[in-house]
């Protein structure tokens, strides 16, 4: 049991730490690396279910949703990655919130 | 069934798994097909879902809910699907508003400058309309995160469209809140697995308790939903998004999207977690939200001066009514105006899917005929464009909630069951929001009136798309006749139980 308690603790620490740095840095490349460390602690938190109290199999369930969800979160930050690109070449500045002086200049 | 009525299977293919088959298909030989090519699939895709809607909806009005089970696997290892009438009357919504916009962008896209765009378009506007299809259908959480990221990245990516610097801006905002709360959902996923060890939304929901592990799952994937549905304070992504798109994108995003993580929170709440009792205060809290939002957003409408960023902050007010159902279903006693709540709801969520697509495929002709949304660029367009300025009008009377629209069925029976449940102060929202609607609405007619000989007015607007986007709006007003149809399919709620209501 205490196993599963220190899995779920740092799984909830991983993903409390990348929603603050999601929240705090205006850089896109960071915001994005944020989200991926929040899908980290996320995907930990459910592996480490599959080792269920007593039963000696391990539960494919979780397993499998993490499978999914990495590929889900692989295709999710390409297309995050792709659009900050874009957002460099048109703008120069890998950031969402300097859009209004862009513009206006 | 009627002796002649349509087959709900095709071979071993049964019509709901078609809704899903036929736009992901379409999806992906749009990618393949040339120009003129590529607009037939889209607008054939767009056909054949919608007549499969229609079957499959006259068989769920008929013959009652239903579970399907992909390739023969049950509960908890297969991918089930679940239809009954809350979901067959959002796959009916997108059906209606997918056809007509999918017309309508057949005739935007033609111009030669769009056709860059309609490449895209076409392709993505397919996936999305699967995966939102797939959505309502979806009877389990940890699928209900996928379908969930499917609708984002296409969302994302429509709201993207037009290249600019805007709206790439406005498309990874979005973008980015809608991954974080799919992660925050995820986890609650997580949450949920580990307490009960199922996945299923209808076996959860027999097993959930009040504990804390479930009561945090709750709060992960509420947060979620209202940022994905925009709700105040986690409006902020929309209005650059939704404003910046091309307008049948802006039809899409604003008149079906939002209500895709409406549908997956009723399902949350109200299925998932029928059994907890950790939910009033929360419940309340939404409440609050809701009301703050209608009147916010109403009154961010008012004084904007562009056409589609009136549209877009009105979509922020018209989405705050929705979550006043939440403190109703559960402060209210009698069951029967649960019930009234409940499907008021549903009807301002339908209603308003139509009427804000009709806004923004209506602001889309203003733009192709004067080139520019400013509301001073309006000025004589009733003489112009008759057919885009009637569109508008009849859109804003459903908004605005007058008879016998559906924005006044909506209103009426939301105000009733405040009037039910005792909770005066909700009833501001209904009063109040009215009223700065109906603000913001003249606020935009009267420039369609003012006439202006110095200014030259304007391009042509083609019969299709005047015509899609005036349909719209008629159904807009229509459904309001059709109340009884819409009540009765959500008074059989298979999977659906209301707390304290009726259950089946």
């Amino acid at each position: 049991m205490t196993t599963v308690i220190i899995y779920a603790l740092t799984a909830t620490t991983l993903f409390s730490v990348g929603l603050y740095g999601f929240a705090i840095h205006p850089d896109l490349i960071r915001k994005i690396v944020s989200l991926n460390i929040m899908a980290g602690g996320a995907f930990l938190f459910l592996i480490s279910l599959a080792y269920h109290t007593g039963s000696p199999e391990v539960d494919p369930v979780p397993q499998a949703m993490v499978l999914t969800g990495i590929v889900v979160t692989i295709s999710a930050t390409a297309f995050a990655l792709c659009l900050a690109r874009r957002i460099k070449e048109k703008t120069g500045q890998c950031l969402l919130e300097h859009r209004r002086k862009d513009t206006e200049t | 069934m009627p002796v002649g009525a349509p087959p709900e299977r095709y071979g071993n293919i049964t019509v709901p798994e078609l809704l899903i088959l036929i736009p992901f298909t379409g999806a992906i030989l749009c990618f393949l097909f040339p120009e003129v090519l590529r607009r037939l699939t889209g607008l054939l895709s767009a056909a054949l879902i919608f007549s499969n809607s229609a079957i499959l909806t006259r068989s769920i009005f008929q013959d009652g809910a239903r579970r399907l089970h992909l390739g023969g696997w049950t509960e908890p290892l297969g991918i089930g699907m679940s239809i009954d009438g809350l979901s067959i009357l959002f796959i009916l919504l997108t059906a209606v508003v997918g056809l007509l916009v999918s017309i309508y962008s057949a005739s935007f896209f033609s111009a030669a400058q769009e056709q860059v765009l309609a490449r895209h378009f076409w392709p993505l506007w397919l996936f999305l309309w699967g995966a939102l299809n797939s959505l309502f259908f979806v009877s389990d959480i940890f699928n209900a995160y996928v379908v969930m990221e499917l609708v984002g990245i296409s969302a994302a990516a429509l709201a993207a469209l037009s290249g600019t610097s805007a709206s790439l801006t406005a498309a990874l905002r979005y973008f980015l809140l809608t991954m974080a709360g799919s992660m925050a959902f995820l986890l609650g996923v997580g949450f949920i697995y580990a307490r009960t060890g199922l996945l299923d939304m209808y076996l959860v929901g027999t097993v959930a308790d009040g504990g804390p592990l479930m009561a945090m799952a709750l709060g992960l994937m509420t947060v979620a939903l209202i940022m994905k549905t925009a709700l105040f304070p986690f409006h902020f992504w929309l209005p650059p998004a939704h404003g910046e798109a091309p307008a049948p994108v802006s039809a899409i995003l604003s008149g079906l999207v939002i209500k895709g993580s409406f549908y997956l929170l009723l399902r949350i709440w109200f299925t998932v977690f029928q059994n907890s009792t950790v939910t009033t205060h929360a419940a309340a809290l939404i409440g609050l939200l809701g009301l703050i939002a209608v009147i916010w957003g109403s009154y961010q409408a008012i004084i904007q001066t562009r056409l589609k960023l009136i549209i877009a902050y009105s979509s922020i007010g018209q989405v705050g009514y929705l979550f006043l159902l939440f403190p109703l279903i559960f402060m209210t006693p009698d069951p029967a105006w649960k019930t009234e709540a409940w499907t008021a709801c549903i009807f301002q969520a339908i209603s308003h899917g139509l009427a804000k697509a009709a806004l923004f495929l209506a602001a889309g002709n203003l733009i192709q005929a004067s080139g520019t949304d400013d509301l001073r660029s309006m000025r004589n367009i009733a003489d112009k464009l008759p057919m885009t300025t009637f569109t508008l009008a009849l859109a804003g009377v459903s908004l605005m909630g007058l008879p016998p629209s559906g924005g006044f069925v909506a209103k009426w029976m939301l105000l009733q069951s405040i009037l039910a449940s005792g909770q005066w102060w909700l009833a501001a929202a209904p009063i109040l929001g009215g009223l700065l609607t109906a603000a913001y609405v003249f606020k935009i007619l009267s420039q369609s009136f003012v006439s202006d000989d110095k200014k030259s007015c304007c391009g042509n607007v083609s019969f299709v798309m005047e015509k899609s986007a005036l349909l719209l709006a008629l159904f807009s007003i229509l459904i309001g006749f059709r109340a009884n149809e819409v009540i009765f399919l959500l008074s059989e709620p298979v999977f659906f139980i209301i707390p304290g209501g009726q259950s089946p």
